[in-house]
């Protein structure tokens, strides 16, 4: 199997404290790898650096074998790495569908057109209706973003990364915060686009069952540096892990 | 008749904008043609910064630089050489080469700089321009200025009204567009969220300069025609009063709405005019600045979103409630 994003020794530093530290993993096509670590153990961190959104101190970043550690996040989003965030990141004053609408324009490539009315490309709706279908947000298209709940605005989220179809999907805690009834629609979400089988996966997530059950592999971050990776079995097995960060947690 | 029932704003608009043509002909006075005039210019103005502050975010103190070169490139052009038709086409394009190189490299500066430093920036850009406007006498006549003669064309005040009222159509029409494209979409997500409109791709950079670019050359435009109307120059067209103005009129008619910003005109130089008269009268009139900055405290306070922003949303809500009540009906 083909390496597709590779991280080298990858560490960033704020002020004296290390929260990413010389992380180096492989994650090959179509795999789906899920990340797991207490909270502060550099997780969305070192989902900012393959997104591009901070800039490592030390160590590189590789797509597809290129040395992508200097390139900006809108470049990266084109080549293929998407991502959500943890921190619900949409635009407020915009309605559900333009802020679907206006991911699926990118995908599109129509970015510097100008001349033409936007509804004339209604293919851009349709397309973005789908998306908000799919994560079961097709009831809310014209409401602004801002006046959504919070387990909506998730799914929001979800459809705007969604509609950027990139290779790489980079789901930071889809679910956390969400309404138990609104968890299920995510999961399944999640599932299918699994099942599909032509996209690479990395998931940061708390649920450990959601995790066992989706993952091809798991890594365990604490306190920035990697503890362990390895297929869900090995990691649910591993002492360090169990006494490191597992213990805390009643499967 | 369909038409008018779905296109309700657009009919309205022609109407206006039919009553305005007209009413150089049945209503014959000189001073209302040249206040509505100069409505027409600030609007021009008004609704280029519109689309740097409603629709991209981007906060600009430097905005009449651009009025300014605009405004010193048709009285140059006019004075150095003779008021023809030609070398008013040649300050056109003069004002639009040296408004767009300069509006790009300030477009540029975006990418480095916070919003406020920007902001400072600009201002200090625009007081660069004042200051060359003073020094460089042999070009500008310094503080005094200079007066200077316009072609045939533009001398009668009906003509040059319907030039304004064209152009200010024109350039509604123009942004209207321009603002509901594919890429003035972007630039309204920009607004809204900069970084997120990177990460979905979008080089946000790019359209920070396309939304300078234009509106640096629309200003120019205003101020070609402001010029023109008094014919004269001098270096308050540079001044600070230019971009407040601007600001003023974009945030009192309502931000990101463009038909906000032609309203903003009018009602600012409405004031303008009734406080000029006011002043004979006592002279605190004449510190009508004081007047627009309490004007600016109470819209901000209680209308943040200007006029019409506040009409649209009231119209917004009433159409909401029609599909929630036939449900309710349904459900009962
Ligand atoms: N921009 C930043 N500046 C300074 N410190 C930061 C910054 N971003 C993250 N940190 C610090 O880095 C550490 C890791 O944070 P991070 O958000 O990556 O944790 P996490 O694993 O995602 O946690 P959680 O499970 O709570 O989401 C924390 O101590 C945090 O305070
Ligand atoms: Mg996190």
């Amino acid at each position: 199997m083909t390496t597709l994003i590779e991280t080298d020794q990858l560490s960033i530093t704020f002020g004296g404290h290390t929260a990413v530290d010389s992380v180096s993993i492989k994650v090959s096509e179509k795999h789906f790898k899920s990340i797991i670590g207490p909270n502060g153990a550099g997780k969305t961190t070192f989902f900012n650096l393959l997104s591009g959104q901070l800039a490592p101190t030390k160590g590189k970043i590789y797509f597809r074998g290129k040395d992508i550690t200097k390139l900006s996040p809108t470049k990266r989003t084109r080549e293929g790495i998407g991502r959500s965030f943890q921190i619900t990141n949409v635009f407020p004053n915009l309605t559900v569908l333009e802020n679907v609408r206006l991911a699926v324009q990118s995908r599109a490539g129509v970015r510097y057109q100008m001349l033409f009315h936007y509804k004339k490309y209604r293919e851009f709706e349709v397309k973005a209706l789908e998306w908000l279908r799919l994560v079961l947000l097709d009831d809310k298209v014209d409401s602004l973003a801002s006046n959504l709940a919070h387990g909506e605005k998730r799914k929001l989220e979800m459809a705007m990364l969604l509609a950027l179809e990139t290779e790489v999907l980079l789901l930071d805690e889809p679910t956390a915060g969400m309404s138990l009834e609104d968890v299920p629609a995510i999961l399944e979400v999640i599932k299918r686009i699994k099942d599909q089988g032509n996209r690479t996966i990395i998931l940061i997530e708390h649920k450990m069952d959601m995790i066992l059950d989706l993952s091809d592999s798991v890594m365990v971050l604490f306190n920035g540096r990697l503890l362990a990776d390895g297929t869900p079995e090995e990691i649910m097995k591993n002492e360090t892990v169990q006494s490191a960060y597992l213990g805390g947690i009643s499967l | 008749m369909k038409w008018i029932v779905n296109n309700r704003m657009n009919a309205i608009y022609i109407i206006i904008a039919a009553f305005l043509f007209l009413l150089p002909f049945v209503y014959e006075s000189r001073n209302m043609l040249i206040l509505l005039t100069q409505i027409f210019v600030f609007a021009i103005l008004a609704m280029s910064y519109d689309l740097l502050l409603g629709f991209t975010g981007i906060v600009s103190f430097g905005h009449a630089m651009f009025f300014g070169i605009g405004a010193y490139s048709i009285g140059i052009f006019m004075k150095r050489l003779e008021p023809t038709m030609l070398h008013f086409i040649y300050a056109v394009l003069a004002t639009i080469l040296i408004t767009a190189i300069v509006s790009f490299i300030v477009g540029l500066l975006t990418l480095r700089l916070k919003s406020h430093f920007y902001a400072m920036l600009t201002m200090a850009l625009a007081g660069l321009f004042l200051v060359l406007a003073e020094k460089w006498r042999t070009l500008t006549f310094g503080n005094d200025g200079f007066t200077f003669r316009v072609p045939e064309l533009f001398i009668d005040r009906t003509n040059f009204y319907i030039i304004c009222l064209v152009s200010m159509i024109a350039v509604f029409m123009i942004l209207k567009r321009f603002t509901n494209s594919p890429l003035g979409r972007v630039l309204q997500a920009i607004r809204e969220n900069e970084q997120r409109t990177e990460s979905l791709g979008y080089q946000v950079l790019h359209y920070k300069i396309a939304a300078s670019v234009v509106s640096g050359v629309l200003a120019g435009i205003a101020g070609i025609f402001y010029a023109m109307s008094l014919r004269y120059v001098n270096t308050s067209v540079f001044a600070m009063d230019i971009t407040l103005d601007a600001l003023l009129m974009t945030i009192i008619g309502g931000v990101g709405t463009l038909v906000g910003a032609i309203i903003g005109a009018g009602l600012i130089e409405f004031a303008h005019d009734g406080l000029t008269e006011l002043a004979k009268e006592h002279w605190i009139f004449e510190r009508w600045i004081i007047f627009f900055g309490i004007i600016y405290i109470l819209v901000v306070i209680f209308f943040p979103l200007g006029i019409v922003g506040t009409l649209r949303k009231f119209t917004w809500i009433r159409k909401k409630q029609h599909p929630a009540k036939k449900k309710e009906n349904l459900a009962g």
